[in-house]
């Protein structure tokens, strides 16, 4: 009797509707993706480079940088083969990005000597796609956190600590090219170490880690984090400073302080000379002796 | 000088009155703090008033000396030198000004004429003079008695000599130092590197392993004799560690082997492309160590020289004569890399002696 | 109007005093025991010119006082020793770091002891002041030919006093022990070391053993406080004698002659503005020192000879002979087991003894060229001399380049440039360079003075522009006042040397052509004659004129005193 009714103890096939299919497929999908984002394990890379952001990378890279560092970020020879025109990214990681495109050095938008810093054309959000994106060309450095670079959570003692020895790195390893205060320095042939004070830490580390352009790498296997860490509190304490001795002058040493002596000294002096033998006001009136 | 003297030793006046006579001194005119008695009250409180404020700002250095201290600001400037400094100047300022403004307008301003005499003395006084020098000398006999007077210069001459003898021991002989050894390396010639000495990072004295450094390192080193070179094994101190690192400082930059040109004999010099240079300029002495990575040049701050360390430091541009000296490398058997020996050449700049 | 209060004892004849009492008795006193009323008799009202180019050298004269006084402030509490101390004073940055004492002391000036860092600070900024107010000086001499006889000695003593005060401010600086100055005493070690067969030796005795050794510092403290300013002290009292004894020299101008000296008398107008000059000098000086940095040496931390720092100069004075060794090819002889390096000699030892001698020798080459025994008083104006100013400029542009040399890569950075392009361009530059400034300055002071001799000859331009009746245009001349011309009128001419004879010796040639190089192409001023015909040509120009502005041309304007303001320039 249960054979010959067939909708017996079944449900109504009339209580589904003809979209319950495809509802139930996006929740699936719903569910599944909720479950893998709240989830999945975090990355060792903490700008969280999703499929999406390096996407959108790529979509950046071709239109912005791949006239000079080719398609694939495998760099663009010279037509006779001879010269490097832009370098292979392969390998350099997602430090060198954020730092030259973070530091607006990057598009690169005249060639010469050296390529200063300038506006950043970027926001932030398609800077650190664009760092995903060429951090999936070949294995190298991270984006530093912020621990890295900070000395919180140190006490006092270990700070001052911290800052002496890296005022100590600082003046073996940095001032012979960016001078004793940090103001930049020439290099040959028109090119120059620039000016990093004022710089944000992270992009100091990021230069340090990965020797942008002319300037040689401090891997951490030459500087460890830690002396990095050390050489930015440094600069930070320069920063933070006050100026005993008065104005500055630039930071550039005895050629700016040899004109301002004989500017201001010799000029003031020499403006009192010339007053102190100045004719002075006459009258045409006459003395009359009493 | 008498009043009497002699005018005539004077250049002809002619040539500044061949065109025009002497118009004399121009008429004076009288200022107006001279015949008002109001301004010359005027000027009077003006230069007064320099002076108080002078001791105004006296009073007020001194204040500042005992109110502010080193850690007080006025912006981003330290105040304690701006305030100081700022009301030393207007104490100093107000007096030079008012004195200056008292002469000005109150002294009297009259000018007037004093009259020259010939640089030379007087023709009497020159005789007078000669006669007296030499009655001096006939009555000495000094010219009468050539045994007296050369045994005297002679014995005068030779003092000489102990003040420039007593100099002798402001310091050793280069081939002094090198004989007494008072520490580690001794000698114009010689440095403290040695066969085995590992070459350790600058300030923290770690040393390197060839795995540590990607091609564009540059690392500043430094002998690993400067860390433990003392008696027990401590660290040197004082000269021994200033000497030391004058002349044993190096910098360790690693390229791709293939950029390397090596030079004679030195093919085994370099580990993995990794290469080791003193870092004291051949010039003047500067330590170098701004390495521009694409074209490894090392640039020398003081004067510019410039040095390929692809091609065995030789010199680019600038002033310098030679290469940088090289320190052979090779590995010990912890990995870490060491010297193969000292320099083969003096470090640092030429002297004569050297070949 | 009562004027009585006026001075009126400036004149020909003595003040005389009205001393209160006990003045008197002071005085009575100190001249019972040392007689000096004889000496301050006439140099209490000795007379000084005035004007403003002649402060020059007291700018120097009162920076060396302030320098004195600095000076000690900081010897109570600078140590000069190499001894090795761990820091442990109020500046945090270096705390722990071990340093010399003499760059701890340093740092303790600079932060412990209050006023420290001020004085510190002046004294550097006058120390700049001194030699370039020297600098200033010596070109104010020589262009205006204050150097001849008799004052030939004063000029030598001058260029040691430059000399002196040079060194005073190396080793000055060098005493705090800072990484900046410490390569600065590196570079000079590395000079020491370059002089043929005793280089060696001398860097060895110098530095009491090898580089760095612990003998320099306090070497150069004794040197820097005692035997310099001894010798400095010494010299200023000479030089100072010197010009009190010759009197200073004047400008010409009415009333003013070779035999007399016109001005105002020392007490009270002279020691008033000179004493009041010090109190500027004193106080711009501590101006600077309040609101400009200089030489933050804790900034630059201990000397380490393997540390340095970009943009290492030495202080400006020694800037051009940096700049001559960095321009220079870095040529080396190896011969016979020996080094000669000519890269360092040429342009440290062996240039700057060359100049310095060139310099001290000036009076004497310029007198033996123009063979000038007679003693001069009256001032030349630069134009006057040509080829005499146009060498010193050549010197200075030469200075100033190796001077840009020593700069260039502080100019790099600056500008923009290549220091190799700024190198290449100054090592002709250093050349050509002179030989331009030569030929262009004396080209400008012949031409100016033609235009004097225009001026007397035609008189000044007064800017009317009148036209005749034919229609062209004019301009309205008017003679000088007889002041201006007898001004311009007082100078020398010059020997006429095509009509000499050379006479014999082995340098007579030399001399000769030396000679008529001095005084080719200068413009000599009028002959009483010409000056007539000048005259003579205005008054037909106003001869012309006079139907036009109702003004009869009876020449009365070239009498030499008919006041011009008088004048009625349009007729109305």
């Amino acid at each position: 009797m249960r054979l010959l009714n067939r909708s017996a103890g079944r449900l109504s096939r009339h209580r589904r509707g003809p979209l319950a299919g495809l509802v139930v497929l996006l929740l699936g999908l719903l569910l599944t993706g909720g479950l893998y984002a709240a989830f999945s394990p975090a990355q060792a890379d903490q700008t969280g480079s999703s499929a999406d952001q390096v996407a959108q990378g790529r979509r950046l890279f071709l239109v912005s940088c791949s006239f000079c560092h080719g398609q694939n970020g495998e760099g663009v020879r010279s037509q006779d083969g001879d010269h490097q025109l832009g370098p292979s990214l392969i390998g350099v990681g997602a430090a060198a990005v954020d730092f030259q495109v973070g530091t607006g050095r990057m598009p690169m938008t005249q060639p010469g000597a050296q390529v200063p810093d300038k506006p950043n054309v970027f926001s932030d959000q398609e800077v650190a796609a664009l760092a995903a994106y060429v951090a999936t060309l070949g294995p190298g450095p991270a984006i530093p956190t912020k621990s890295d670079y900070s000395l919180e959570g140190m006490s006092e003692t270990q700070k001052q600590d911290a800052i002496a020895r890296g005022g100590q790195i600082f003046l073996t390893n940095c001032t012979a090219c960016h001078n004793f205060e940090g103001s930049g320095g020439a290099m040959p042939r028109g090119g120059y170490a620039p000016k990093i004070r004022g710089v944000d830490p992270k992009h100091i580390y990021e230069a340090l880690l990965t020797g942008p352009q002319n300037m040689p790498n401090f891997t951490n296997g030459n500087l460890t984090p830690d002396e990095k860490r050390d050489v930015i509190a440094y600069l930070g304490s320069l920063n933070e400073m006050k100026e005993y001795g008065g104005f500055g002058l630039g930071g550039l040493g005895p050629v700016s302080e040899g004109l301002a002596a004989w500017l201001v000294g010799i000029g003031l002096c020499l403006a009192f000379a010339v007053w102190i033998a100045a004719h002075t006001t006459r009258s045409t009136k006459k003395k009359v002796d009493a | 000088m008498s009043d009497s003297h002699e005018l005539a030793n004077l250049p002809d006046e002619a040539v500044t009155t061949d065109l025009y006579a002497d118009p004399g001194l121009p008429e004076h005119h009288w200022r107006p703090t001279d015949v008002d008695p109001k301004l010359e009250k005027r000027a009077e409180r003006q230069v007064a008033l320099m002076f108080t404020l002078s001791a105004v700002c006296t009073v007020l250095m001194i204040v500042c000396y005992f109110a502010i201290g080193r850690d007080d600001a006025i912006g981003s400037f330290g105040a304690q030198n701006m305030t100081l400094g700022l009301c030393l100047a207007g104490a100093l300022l107000f007096i030079g000004m008012g004195v200056i403004q008292w002469a000005r307008k109150l002294m009297a301003d009259q000018e007037i004429i004093e009259m020259r005499h010939p640089a030379a003395s007087s023709e009497a006084d020159r005789e007078a003079t000669v006669a007296a020098l030499n009655a001096g000398i006939e009555e000495s006999g000094i010219g009468r008695r050539p045994l007296v007077r050369n045994s005297l210069l002679g014995a005068v001459g030779l003092l000489g000599v102990p003040a420039i003898v007593m100099l002798r021991d402001l310091g050793p002989t280069p081939n002094q130092v090198v004989k007494e050894d008072p520490y580690p390396g001794a000698g114009i010639s010689h440095t403290i590197w040695s066969d085995g000495m590992r070459v350790v990072r600058d300030v923290v004295g770690t040393p390197i392993r060839p795995s540590d450094l990607e091609v564009g390192d540059l690392v500043n080193a430094e002998p690993e004799g400067l860390f433990n070179g003392g008696p027990d094994g401590e660290p040197l101190e004082g000269v021994a560690l200033q000497v030391g690192k004058a002349k044993g400082a190096v910098v360790v930059v690693r390229m791709q082997p293939d950029e390397i040109i090596p030079g004679p004999g030195r093919e085994n010099w370099s580990v993995d492309g990794i290469l080791c240079y003193s870092k004291i300029c051949t010039h003047v002495g500067c330590p170098i160590s701004l390495y521009e990575r694409t074209t490894h040049h090392l640039l020398c701050p003081c004067h510019q020289s410039t040095f390929d360390l692809a091609d065995s430091a030789r010199v680019v541009f600038g002033p310098a004569a030679r290469p940088l000296p090289q320190l052979p490398l090779k590995v010990d058997s912890d990995g870490y890399l060491v010297a193969q020996s000292d320099f083969n050449e003096p470090v640092g700049p030429s002297f004569w002696e050297r070949g | 109007m009562d004027t009585t209060k006026v001075a009126n004892s400036n004149g020909r004849t003595p003040a005389t005093a009205s001393k209160p009492g006990r003045a008197a008795a002071v005085a009575g006193w100190a001249d019972e025991r040392l007689g000096l009323a004889t000496a301050m008799k006439k140099n209490l009202r000795k007379v000084f010119p005035d004007h403003w180019s002649f402060m020059l050298g007291e700018i120097a004269l009162w920076s060396f006082v302030v320098l004195l006084l600095t000076g000690v402030f900081l010897t109570l509490w600078f140590t000069p020793s190499m001894g090795e101390v761990r820091y442990n004073g109020t500046y945090e940055q270096l705390k722990g770091i071990q340093m010399s004492e003499a760059y701890a002391s340093s740092l303790k000036l600079s932060f412990d002891v209050r006023g420290g860092l001020l004085m510190r600070q002046m004294h550097h900024w006058a120390a700049m002041l001194f030699i370039a107010a020297m600098m200033v000086h010596l070109l104010r001499v020589w262009f205006t030919g204050a150097f001849r006889k008799p004052r030939e000695l004063n000029w030598v003593i001058g260029c040691l006093l430059l000399l002196l005060g040079t060194l005073e401010g190396f080793t000055g600086y060098s005493l705090p022990d800072d990484l900046l100055s410490g390569t600065g005493v590196r570079a000079a070690d590395g000079f020491i070391k370059a002089t043929p067969v005793v280089g060696t030796y001398l860097s060895f005795f110098l530095f009491g053993g090898e580089f760095p050794g612990d003998a320099i510092i306090p070497r150069l403290y004794t040197i820097h406080v005692l035997l310099i300013p001894g010798l400095l002290l010494a010299l200023i009292a000479a030089h100072m004698l010197l010009l009190v004894y010759h009197k200073h020299t004047q400008w010409p101008g009415p009333g003013r002659t070779e035999k007399n000296v016109v001005g105002f008398p020392m007490l009270p107008v002279y020691a008033a503005k000179a004493g009041g000059f010090f109190f500027v000098v004193f106080g711009v000086t501590a101006l600077m020192g309040a609101l400009l940095s200089i030489n933050p040496v804790w900034k630059f931390g201990p000397y380490d000879p393997s540390k340095v720092t970009a943009g290492s100069q030495p202080d400006w004075y020694m800037g051009w002979p940096d700049g001559a060794l960095r321009i220079m090819p870095g040529i080396e002889t190896h011969i016979w087991g020996v080094t000669i390096s000519w890269n360092v000699m040429l342009p440290i030892l062996v240039l700057p003894m060359l100049m310095f001698t060139i310099l001290l020798l000036l009076p004497f080459i310029d007198a033996w060229i123009t063979g000038d025994k007679r003693e001069h008083h009256l001032l030349e104006r630069p134009r006057n001399a040509p080829t005499r100013t146009a060498i010193m400029v050549a010197l200075m542009t030469m200075y100033g380049l190796f001077w840009a040399a020593g700069g260039n890569d502080i100019i790099a950075i600056r500008l923009h440039a290549s220091i190799n392009q700024i190198t290449y361009f100054l090592r002709a530059a250093v050349f050509i360079g002179p030989v331009l400034a030569f030929v262009i300055t004396r080209r400008w002071c012949i031409s100016l003075q033609r235009k004097d001799n225009e001026t007397l000859l035609h008189g000044y331009e007064t800017g009317v522009i009148m036209r005749s009746p034919e229609g062209g245009y004019t301009e309205r001349h008017l003679p000088l006042p007889v002041d201006r011309a007898y001004t311009l009128a007082a100078r020398d001419r010059d020997p006429v040397v095509a009509d000499e004879d050379p006479g014999t010796g082995r340098l007579a040639g030399l001399r000769s052509r030396l000679r008529t190089l001095m005084y080719s192409d200068n413009v000599q001023k009028p002959t009483a004659a010409e000056l007539d015909a000048g005259h003579h040509d205005s008054d037909h120009e106003h001869e012309l004129q006079e139907s036009l502005d109702g003004h009869s041309a009876d020449g009365h304007q070239h009498d030499g005193r008919h006041l011009v303001s008088d004048e009625n320039l349009r007729g109305h």
